[in-house]
């Protein structure tokens, strides 16, 4: 399967993802998460800010989906920890992310992920994750 | 640490389980409030089909689990302060020992045990059958808004 063809099945194959209502976009082999506003993703309502959970499970799957693609599996590789930093509110919009493959092993890989929403230089929230990587 | 002013009518009650339906992604992840005392709070996700993270398997997506434990660290700072002050969440660290049992949903107890004036600091863990037998546990620190007030600045 190609890049392309792996991140659709990934994406095609997990309801949650679908629950969330995420896309992704492959450039060459740079993918980039896209969470499109939704009102159920809300967690307070005055301001309005998008969930802190909606947030990190949005980071954690662009990191699965991250993986994916570079795993020629089509399993789901299981999270083994995650430490989820928030910087910025995030707001009722679109947000993006971007995740990097700090080490991937035979076993378990590192990766780091980073949200923002319009502007890339100021990031709503970061992501640190080792993943155990799912065998054939 | 003591509550502040314990009270047997608990109106902390009332706050924290309406955080469980008011807030849009938790009536959305269907959580149910289970307890909200002496700084603790437990909150249940069912298990629903379209929360899977793991066709294979069947098994309820992580993300389900960090939105609980996100949500439930805020019902435990309720359940602590009696008010039901905006947080902001500054991080949130899960370990994730195992996964959940297949088709189950997943219950969380978190615990702030310790309140400064604008910082929480709290820990959680969630369990699917056995609270002695956890799938993940956390560690948080959220910011406190000030209490609803006027706007600082502005106004004369």
């Amino acid at each position: 399967m190609s890049p392309e063809e792996q991140l659709q099945a990934f994406l095609g194959r997990v309801p949650y993802i679908h629950f969330l209502g995420m896309r992704a976009e492959l450039a060459g082999d740079e993918l980039t998460g896209i969470l499109p506003f939704s009102p159920h993703l809300i967690g307070n309502s005055l301001l309005p800010a998008l969930h802190g959970g909606v947030i990190g499970a949005f980071l954690e799957m662009t990191a699965l989906a991250q993986l994916a693609v570079t795993q020629s599996t089509p399993r789901v590789h299981k999270t083994i920890d995650v430490t989820i930093e928030y910087l910025r509110p995030g707001r009722a919009m679109a947000t993006y992310a971007r995740a990097e493959l700090r080490k991937v092993g035979r076993r378990i890989a590192n990766v780091h992920v980073e949200a923002w929403q319009d502007a890339r230089s100021q990031p709503v929230a970061a992501l640190r994750g080792h993943f155990m990587l799912a065998e054939d | 640490m003591s509550d502040p002013e314990p009270n047997p009518p608990n109106p902390n009650l009332e706050a924290a389980a309406a955080m469980a339906t008011e807030v849009p992604q938790a009536a959305a992840l269907g959580f149910q409030m289970v307890s909200a005392a002496d700084a603790r709070g437990v909150m249940h996700a069912p298990w629903r089909e379209d929360l899977v993270g793991d066709p294979d398997t069947g098994v309820i997506a992580s993300g389900v689990v960090t939105s609980l434990l996100d949500h439930c660290c805020g019902m435990a700072i309720t359940a602590t302060t009696g008010k039901r002050r905006p947080t902001a969440t500054l991080d949130l660290r899960i370990d994730y020992m195992r996964p959940a049992a297949a088709r189950t949903g997943v219950t969380v107890e978190a615990h702030c045990y310790h309140l400064t004036r604008s910082i929480a600091f709290v820990r959680a863990h969630a369990w699917d059958a056995d609270p002695a037998d956890p799938i993940a546990t956390a560690q948080a620190a959220f910011m406190l808004s000030p209490a609803p007030g006027p706007a600082p600045g502005g106004a004369a």
